[in-house]
């Protein structure tokens, strides 16, 4: 295996079905329902969640499939810009929010 | 997302078989009607777009002339079938005989479309340098419709797609047709504008795009119009090259055969238009001129030759760029064809 990752393996992703494709039916039937239609929120604001959650979890198949997907709901560069902004706020304020504690460690340690 | 599939390995000359699509399906895709005529007058034009599949340009030379535009009016005045005149290009406007088409089908009480591409207004004719800007008030008066290509309703996927500038001066180009009453449905002047994707991506469902478009032109620059119709980016010509040199050429085909709708597929465009070229040539579509594929053999190939019949018995002539019509919810000159 010359790299653990290799773009043209997330057109394989099927293949995870090979040993038991009722199940990757069964996720790929909820995946298309949760992330590919019009609901409550529009399909395009459900790729725009998927492409920061793909930021998030820093997946290369996840970013590569949800920019496309951003772009075939509507999407343009600006508005994906701001969704990995949010990734980064939110990242960046889960860390310094727990600020507080290192405030209550050195309150108990009354330095 | 949409699941990818399996990718294919096969050589390109056997892999996109559009028929055998059709085929598959039970589809045989006849000749419905002839209610279009849809005559390219010439390649000129004041742009040079990345996905054009005319290559068009500034500095094309190919133009129809006086008596190929009078046998097109002959045509028109022969066929009350035929009830619609749609004239494309490049830009159709820098013909010397596009008013003269214009007037002559609107006597004949033909509908008129043109393929009017905005910036032409200002920039008039990039080898003449004749101006333009009498165009909206023109098309008013003889109550043509214009449909007009606007990739995105912001500035950088236009002028990516369309070159620096377009944006900005698009704009213009469409408050100038607002003020002489296209957009607003009250007046009946249609204004028709075509998304298409800014790169090898298909197009986002039409009507969600058309509300889109519809909110933000409104709420930047207080502009109107009718329609948006979403296109798919066809593989041919300057798209399918640029396409070929990032190596994105397979894996957009793989998404349009895909994609194969085959509710999309009878509705495709051919079925009820005829293209005609500069020279008077006949071919089944405008994308089949562009890659000199014309009408079947055995068929009358000229429009100096025109037999509505005939035409009418001719097996349309799909090669695997069809599978841009028929991906998705389709795509035609009028959008999703779905
Ligand atoms: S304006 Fe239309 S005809 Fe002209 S280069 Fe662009 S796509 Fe081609
Ligand atoms: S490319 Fe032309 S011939 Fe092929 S399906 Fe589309 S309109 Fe018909």
């Amino acid at each position: 295996m010359a790299n653990y990752y290799e773009s043209a393996d997330l057109a394989r992703f099927a293949e995870v079905g090979t040993h038991n494709k009722a199940l990757i039916d069964k996720f790929f039937e909820y995946y298309n329902m949760a992330t590919g239609t019009d609901g409550a929120l529009s399909k395009r604001e459900k790729q725009l969640i998927g492409l920061a959650v793909a930021h998030t979890i820093q997946c290369p198949y996840c970013i590569d499939a949800y920019t496309t997907g951003c772009l075939e709901s509507g999407a343009d560069p600006a508005q994906m810009t701001e969704a990995i902004h949010v990734v980064g706020a939110v990242r960046g304020g889960a860390s310094i929010v727990h600020g507080v504690q290192f405030l209550n460690v050195l309150e108990r340690l009354g330095a | 997302m949409e699941l990818p599939v399996i990718a294919t390995t096969l050589p390109e000359a056997e892999r996109y078989h559009f028929d055998e699509a059709l085929g598959r399906h039970g589809l045989s895709l006849a000749p419905i009607s002839i209610d279009t005529l849809q005559v390219n007058v010439g390649k000129l034009c004041n742009q040079a777009c990345l996905h054009c599949h005319v290559d068009a340009s500034p500095k094309r030379t190919e133009m129809m002339d006086r008596r190929t535009a009078e046998q097109v009016i002959a045509v028109l005045e022969a066929h009350p079938a035929v009830t619609t005149l749609d004239l494309t290009g490049g830009a159709p406007e820098l013909n010397t005989n596009f008013d003269w088409l214009v007037v002559e089908a609107r006597r004949l009480n033909k509908h008129v479309m043109v393929r009017h591409n905005l910036t032409v207004q200002f920039d008039g004719n990039p080898q003449t340098g004749e101006s333009k800007e009498y165009l909206p008030e023109f098309f008013a008066r003889h109550g043509v419709e214009v449909v007009s290509s606007l990739p995105y309703y912001t500035e950088y996927f236009t002028d990516k797609q369309r070159g620096r500038g377009v944006f900005n001066k698009s704009i213009e180009a469409i408050r100038r047709l607002n003020e002489v009453g296209y957009g607003n449905p009250e007046t009946g002047l249609v204004l028709n504008l075509v998304y298409n994707p800014v790169g090898a991506f298909l197009p986002a469902a039409q009507e969600a795009l058309e509300a889109d478009f519809k909110r933000m032109l409104w709420n930047s620059s207080s502009l109107v119009f009718n329609k948006l119709y979403t296109i798919i980016n066809m593989p041919i010509h300057r798209f399918k090259e640029s396409l070929v040199r990032h190596g994105g050429y397979e894996e957009y085909m793989n998404k349009l055969v895909t994609a194969f709708n085959p509710g999309a597929a009878d509705g495709v465009m051919c079925r009820s238009m005829i293209s005609v070229d500069y020279d008077g040539r006949l071919s089944d579509c405008d994308f089949n001129q562009m890659l000199d594929i014309p009408v079947e053999e055995g068929t009358p190939r000229s429009i100096f030759e025109w037999d509505f019949d005939g035409l009418m018995a001719r097996r349309i002539v799909f090669k695997d760029h069809c599978f841009g019509c028929t991906a998705g919810a389709g795509s035609s000159c009028g959008g999703t064809t779905a």
